[in-house]
């Protein structure tokens, strides 16, 4: 136990944030991505930390449910990428504010 | 039971199938309606003759067995059909399938030229069918389904050249006046059924028509003091009354006339008048009950008044008709009067006796007026005919045999014998003897009238030979008279030979046809015949003297034109316009029944515009003004608040579909916004 939890929640919220940010306010497509990325370790983050400093470090649920986060988060990505060259290759565009109607 | 009684029903159902397929034939499949009315038949006469066979053989008593189904169930009561075959209906059913067999081979010859000839013989076939349902049956209901069916085979057929008014009207004459009858005999059914609980004739003992059933109708008492009994047979007979065109419901049977001549032949000469007889013959037993046995009953007596008084009354009318089928059915109309009459004063024996072998001799002669009428272009007023025994020789011998059947001619003709009875029964009734005066003069108008047709048509010369300044006049050529097709002559031999022979078989010496009825073996006894000399003599006389006068009278008639005055009429002008008006019967109708029922009718339709009309118009005008109202609370109340309500929620979502740009980053933000808004609530909801 070298550091108290708190620090590991403020980074983890630190982490958030700025993924949150760059979600919210990059206007390139895959920038957004990665801010949703970002976001998603943050809740990697805390899986491991509240596990850790939880009732039974013992048992390895915090590992495991964090594997599978991964695991899904790549997949995500893989779609979300494939979406975004899907949708380039069709506006000959990235900017997320010009993706405003499902109608091709 | 006999295999032939298990199977009697086969009889009528036969011809009812061949009308119901021939009635899916299309209009010109002519040949197959024929042969499957005709085929139909052939197989019924040969059923039909088996049954009578069966009915030779009895050692005690009558042959009688029954066949019954279960028809109708409801609660714990079960109605009944059934068929009976004694010798009453194996004579009738021999009678009815050889008669109607050999009228259908005459119709081919007579309706060929028929556009509807498939029809015809799609009703002929249903008319046989109902009429062997009649005869077989030993169920009252069975009966009336079957008499009633016989009624509409009738209508059709007098009606089948329905594009002529007269014939339609004289269908629907037919049908009306029947129906009167058929009331009396629907009452009487109702009023037996409800006192035995049974409407089977027969049925080992508990039956209508058998002894424990009678004794407790003859012994309930109804109005007036009249048993029962008697009250019911009086309605049953006023259903013969109608269908056997008994005064005063003749009228129906001369217009009749208006239908196919075989028609004619079959149905209102033949079989279906003669149904009302065999009505009467088949209740016998009901109709005679009566608590003194040796006094003819009360119902019985109506039969024999009615009977006798039909018979003169007919008769004179027939003497003043110029048609030479009216004639015939007045003749006929006279007849059943004659068969009424044996009944009532001889039995059953007697009257059904002078049914077949007047089925015979009057098929004989309305098949032979039609081969004259075919002859001579359908001319059937007998002034405009004459001379017709050189061009028909094969119509004029069977017509004269059919005429002398008839009229009785002595010894070797089957009316004498069977005529002859009725009269010498009607000599020995206890009640009254004007019976027997009524049936002598009776005897004698039939055997001047016939005279006198027979002159008219076959004596004397034809139009075609009359000197040619005659001719002249004449706006048309008159063509020359031709005999008729083998195919129609045939059946007319045939009749012949029967009118002649069937007198054999009742006559007073060798009196098989009872002994057939009572179910005894016939006796030879020449010495009955000794004993009936006497009458016969006189019978015998007033028939000679009758043609004798006849011919005097008519046979030196030389002109033939319709313009022709009856030397009749010469003589007694007012008694032949009541005559050749049929004692105004239909006129006295016309005034009384009919003008009644007109004039209710009438009132029925003013009440109906003034008074019923009135009243729905109102209750049409109450409903109007209530759907006003009710359009007006659906259109302001119902609609107008769902539309605004609608309205409102348009707005209210095109407000709020403004968020809903495309823009994901500023869903995003919206959703951050919102969850900080979310953990501060819950923050401080949680101090």
């Amino acid at each position: 136990m070298s550091a108290p939890l708190l620090h590991y929640v403020i980074f983890s919220t630190l982490l958030f944030c700025i993924g949150f940010a760059g979600a919210v306010t990059r206007r390139n497509a895959i920038l957004v991505l990665i801010g949703i990325e970002l976001m998603l370790n943050a809740a990697n983050l805390n899986f491991i930390i509240f596990w850790r400093y939880g009732v039974a470090p013992e048992v390895l649920t915090g590992v495991v449910a964090t594997i599978f986060s991964i695991a899904i988060a790549a997949a995500e990505a893989a779609v979300g990428l494939a979406l975004v060259i899907a949708i380039y290759k069709h506006r000959k565009t990235m900017q997320v504010e010009k993706f405003d109607t499902l109608k091709g | 039971m006999t295999p032939i009684v298990k199977f009697l029903w086969l009889i009528p159902a036969l011809p009812l199938l061949a009308a119901g397929i021939s009635s899916l034939l299309s209009k010109k499949q002519r040949i197959p309606a024929a042969a499957l009315a005709i085929g139909s038949m052939v197989i019924s006469f040969f059923l039909s003759c088996a049954a009578f066979l069966t009915t030779l053989h009895s050692e005690h008593g009558p042959f009688r067995e029954i066949g019954k189904v279960d028809w109708l169930t409801f609660g714990s009561t079960t109605l009944q059909l059934g068929w009976v075959l004694d010798p009453l209906t194996g004579i009738m059913l021999v009678m009815v399938t050889f008669v109607g067999l050999l009228i259908f081979i005459y119709s081919i010859g007579y309706m060929a030229h028929d556009e509807n000839f498939k029809q015809f013989f799609c009703f002929l076939a249903l008319f046989a069918a109902a009429m062997l349902g009649i005869v077989i049956a030993d169920s009252l209901l069975l009966l009336f389904v079957s008499w009633e069916l016989v009624g509409l085979a009738s209508y059709l057929l007098i009606g089948f050249w329905y594009h002529r008014p007269s014939a339609a009207a004289a269908a629907k004459k037919a049908f009306i006046t029947t129906r009167i009858g058929d009331i009396g005999l629907m009452l009487g059914m109702f009023w037996l059924y409800s006192s035995t609980g049974t409407l089977l004739f027969y049925d080992n003992g508990n039956g209508c028509l058998e002894q424990a059933a009678l004794a407790k109708l003859v012994g309930e008492l109804t109005v007036g003091g009249m048993a029962v009994s008697t009250a019911i047979s009086i309605l049953i007979f006023c259903g013969a009354v109608g269908k056997s065109g008994q005064v005063p419901l003749h009228v129906w049977l001369p217009d009749a006339m208006e239908g196919p001549t075989p028609v004619s032949a079959l149905i209102h000469a033949a079989t279906m008048v003669a149904a009302g007889v065999f009505l009467v013959a088949r209740v016998y037993p009901l109709m005679s009950a009566s608590l003194t046995p040796d006094i003819t009953s009360t119902a019985l007596q109506v039969v024999t008044w009615v009977g006798a008084i039909t018979a003169v009354f007919a008769a004179c009318i027939a003497v003043a008709q110029n048609d030479i089928k009216r004639i015939l059915a007045y003749s006929t109309v006279s007849q059943l009067g004659y068969m009424m009459l044996g009944l009532g004063v001889g039995g059953v024996a007697v009257g059904m006796f002078h049914l077949i072998t007047h089925a015979f001799f009057k098929a004989l002669l309305f098949m032979g007026a039609g081969s004259a009428i075919h002859g001579c272009s359908d001319e059937q007023d007998i002034r405009k005919m004459g001379g017709l025994r050189r061009f028909m020789p094969v119509t004029f011998a069977t017509y004269a045999i059919g005429m002398m059947a008839l009229c009785g001619v002595p010894l070797f003709f089957s009316g004498f014998w069977s005529k002859d009875e009725i009269i010498a029964s009607a000599q020995h009734w206890k009640i009254s003897q004007i019976p027997f005066y009524l049936a002598l003069i009776g005897a004698f108008l039939t055997a001047f009238y016939m005279t006198r047709q027979i002159s008219y048509v076959f004596f004397g010369k034809h139009a075609s030979e009359q000197p040619s300044g005659k001719k002249q006049d004449r706006k048309q050529e008159v063509h020359k008279p031709h005999e008729s097709p083998s195919v129609m002559t045939m059946p007319l031999v045939v009749l012949a030979v029967f009118a002649v022979i069937l007198g054999f078989i009742g006559t007073p010496a060798w009196p098989w046809f009872h002994a057939y009825l009572s179910g005894h073996p016939a006796v030879v006894d020449f010495s009955k015949l000794a004993e009936s000399i006497g009458l016969m003599t006189v019978s015998a006389v007033i028939v000679f003297a009758a043609i004798g006068l006849s011919l005097a009278v008519y046979l030196k008639i030389a002109t033939r034109s319709d313009r022709q005055v009856d030397p009749l009429q010469k003589a007694q002008p007012a008694v032949w316009t009541v005559l050749a008006n049929k004692f105004f019967i239909d006129e006295l109708y016309e005034a009384t029944v009919i003008r009644l029922h007109r004039a209710f009718a009438t009132f029925s339709d003013w009440l109906d515009q003034a008074v019923w009309s009135g009243i729905v118009a109102m209750i049409s005008h109450i409903i109007v003004a209530l759907s006003w109202f009710s359009r007006k609370v659906d259109e302001d109340l119902v609609n107008g608040g769902f539309d605004h309500g609608c309205d409102g929620l348009r707005e209210g979502s095109r407000e709020l579909s403004r968020f809903e740009n495309g823009q994901i980053q500023r869903y995003l933000r919206t959703i951050g916004v919102a969850f900080v808004a979310l953990v501060l609530i819950l923050m401080w909801g949680c101090k």
